[in-house]
Parts: structure tokens; sequence; C-alpha cells
């Protein structure tokens, strides 16, 4: 049915235009995620000092640095429609689907954000030096996605739950961490001087894992979501 | 009648263990053609703990998606009885294993396929326990961790998968190891292997409804 999908996308793109609104207004989410980043990128900066660190260990800070960031701005989504006391007007006016869809987009968003602040820091304070720029930014982008649909659900979850906070970082690690893993192995190939092809493997898993992670959370997120 | 059949299977079960006890430690002979022959003993007991690990996850999330299905609090219950005794028997495998890998393979913990994934069960499954006592209203509790529990199974595949890419394995007959895909066991080790698998299987099937029906008594107070 046309009508039906287009009405799915269209409050799919209505439920992301709200939350990118408020977010403009209350700035909450964002400026968690940068504060975090920035602190944690001059912390390693200044903890290293000026020792050039190991492109491997360059890796390894720069997804935990990532990880930890985007749980301090992530985990917000629905937190924020439970503790306004907009969860049911939203579930009256979108299909779940759309809900999902909506906050998924908009993290997505967020993790972009994030990562256009950090790079830069991440090169001029710890001294990374991207050799493969390609490999480099689809390694990001595709584990950006993967980071987006495991949390999305894990944010949903938490929303529902005490001790919110800790719980998002402590429910996200384990599912996201193979992507790290693969995201590190990738991110460090991408900064010694590699063709693109080295890096195929990782981008591949890491895309089946964005993809089998959404499918999932989209498939799960009604017995989270409806109660 | 139906207490006699118990009783016959209990004693079964006490047999059965000893016989896994006295094979494993006298009867075998020590390994031949390796650095270490003693400690390979412990493969009697560490392999059937991780399968049971294996199992009793397996139930838990299958019983936690029977929930979503049927949303009867029984099956949550059942979910939530058998992640207790797969962390458990979860915990002693991983530490049966690190001694072993101390003296087999030199450190306590080698980041080796196997070792890797097992952890990687117990973090979700720690997860999933912290995410059960932070809600307080029993179907949301039974309805978030069972979803949850799938998420981090999907997870855990990936880590099975992926790893072995990572570092290579350690473990006889994982991919990716020196001592080759294939494991040969003479007739005399499969004599005490088969029977440990079978007993520790059904130990924890018994210990699984004795939980299961302490729990019951629990949740009605």
């Amino acid at each position: 049915m046309p009508t039906a999908r287009s009405g799915l996308g269209s409050k799919t793109a209505a439920v992301l235009a709200k939350d990118i609104r408020s977010e403009l207004r209350t700035r909450y989410a964002i400026t968690a995620i940068v504060m975090f980043a920035v602190v944690s990128a001059v912390a390693v900066g200044f903890a290293s000092g000026g020792i050039s660190l190991d492109k491997q260990i360059q890796a390894i800070l720069f997804w935990l640095v990532l990880f930890f960031a985007s749980v301090a701005g992530l985990g917000q989504s629905f937190i924020k429609e439970e503790e306004n006391g907009t969860v049911n007007a939203l579930r009256i006016y979108a299909p779940s689907g759309s809900v999902f869809g909506g906050k998924y987009l908009f993290n997505l968003l967020l993790l972009f954000a994030l990562e256009i602040i950090i790079v830069p820091l991440f090169i001029g304070l710890v001294g990374l030096q991207i050799e493969n720029f390609w490999l480099f930014l689809a390694v990001l982008v595709s584990g950006t996605l993967g980071l987006a649909g495991s949390t999305t659900l894990v944010a949903a979850i938490i929303a529902k739950a005490s001790m919110k906070g800790v719980l998002f970082a402590v429910l996200s690690f384990p599912l996201v961490l193979p992507l790290l893993v693969i995201a590190i192995k990738g991110t460090e190939k991408a900064l010694y001087e590699n063709a693109f092809v080295a890096g195929w493997m990782e981008i591949r898993v890491l895309v089946s894992y964005a993809v089998v992670m959404t499918v999932a959370g989209f498939l799960l997120f009604d017995f989270v979501w409806n109660d | 009648m139906k207490i006699r059949t118990d009783i016959i299977w209990k004693i079964g079960l006490l047999l059965l263990l000893s016989w896994v006890i006295v094979g494993a430690w006298v009867w075998e002979p020590p390994m031949g053609g390796v650095s270490t022959p003693e400690i390979y003993r412990i493969f009697y007991f560490h392999v059937p703990m991780a399968l049971v690990t294996f199992l009793a996850y397996g139930l838990a999330m299958i019983q936690g998606i029977a929930y979503l299905k049927r949303r009867d609090l029984e099956f949550d219950l059942r979910s939530s009885t058998a992640a207790v005794l797969g962390t458990i028997f979860c915990v002693l495998a991983a530490v049966s294993g690190s001694v072993f890998a101390r003296f087999a393979w030199g450190s306590f913990w080698n980041w080796d396929p196997r070792e890797t994934s097992i952890l990687m069960l117990l973090l979700i499954y720690l997860a999933y326990f912290s995410l059960r006592a932070a809600v307080v209203d029993p179907e949301r509790k039974a309805r978030l961790s069972a979803t949850y529990s799938i998420l981090g199974f999907i997870a855990a595949v990936f880590t099975i998968f992926v790893w072995p890419r990572i570092t290579p394995g350690l473990h006889p007959g994982a991919p990716g190891s020196s001592g080759g895909k294939v494991i040969v066991m003479s007739a005399r080790t499969l004599m005490v292997f088969v029977p440990s698998l079978v007993a520790f299987t059904s130990l924890f099937g018994w210990i699984y409804s004795l939980s299961l029906r302490v729990n019951r008594f629990v949740e009605e107070d």
C-alpha cells in the first residue's frame, strides 16, 4: 500500500523534525556530547604530553572516546519523552516504526555532529594522522550507522527503567563491543598507508552489523514501546 | 510411581558423575605428546560446563521469546532462572579454562576467540541482571529483559564469527588454531567424555527444576 508507506515515511520525518526542533531549543544532548568529547580529547592530549602515540593506541582512544561521548547523549532521546510526559501523545500520533525511525535518524545526526568535532580535535590534540582518508571515512560512517542502530533500542529500554544514566552504558557496551573492535581495526588500517581494499573486510562486517542491529531494533521496538 | 522413577534417575546421575570423576582423574592415562600431560584432565569438566553455559543461555533466550509471544510470567520465571544458572556455569567454565590457560598457554587470559565469546556472554547477562534490577513492574521487567537478551544474542553471534579474524584460536579445533581443525578422541577418552556431557547436562536439568520450584514460591509471596 503506497499510501501507508508514505504515511510512515512522513511521520518518521515529522518525529525527526520535532526532535531536531526541541534539541535546538534546549541543546541538551548536543552540549553533553560535545563537552564530553572536548574534555576527553583534551585529557588524552594532556596525558600523552606531546609524546606521539602509537597509531594502534590512537585508534583505540578515538573509538573509546567516541563511544563514551555518544553514551553521554544518545540515551536522552527517549528519557526526554518519559520525563516530559509526551510518550502517550507520541504513541497516539505516530506508529512505532516511525518513532524508532525518527529517533534513529536523530541519533545518527547527533553522532555525525559529534564526529565533525571530534576528528579535528584528535588531529590537532592527539596527533591523529590519517593516511587513507576515504577508508577512514568509510569505517567511521559504517561504524556510526551500527552505533546508532544498536543504541537506539537500548535508549528506549532504559527510558522505562530506573538508574537510567549508568544503565545506558552498561547495556550498550556488550552490544557495541564487536563493533568497537572491528572499527578500531579498520581505523588502524586507515592510519597506516594502506589501500582502500585493505579495510574491505572491516567495512563489510561493520555494514552487516549496522543492518542486522538496526533491523532487529526496528522489529523489537514494538515490545519496548507499547506498554 | 512417579517418585520411584525420580529416585532411580537421581541414583543414575550419582553413579554417572562418580564414574566421570574416577574416569577423569584415575582411569584415563595422562595425555601423550604434550608438555603438561596431567592438566588436560580439566577438559572432562571444562567442556561440559561450557556446553551447559550455552544450553542455559539458549534456554533463557528461548523462554524470553516465548514470554514475548504469550505474555505469561511463567516463561519469564523460566528465562531468568536459566539465565542465573547459565551465569554460574559460565563463571565456572571461565575459571576452569583460565587455570588451564595459565599452565598450557602461559597466561590466565589470552583473548582467544572462545575466551572472548564467553566473556561477551558474561557481560551481556550481567547487563541483563542490572536491567532486571532497575525495573520494578514484573510485566515490564520481563518484556525489557527478553528484548535485551535477543539483541545481546545477535551481538554475541557477531563476536563469535568476527573474533577469529582478530586473534588466532588457541583452543583445539578452533578456527586458526595450531592444533588443526579436527580433534580425534580415543575410545577410552570418549568413554569418560560422553558420560561427562550427559551427567553435567542432567545435573543442570535437576538444578533448573529445583530452582524453578523455589523461585515460584518466592514469586507467590
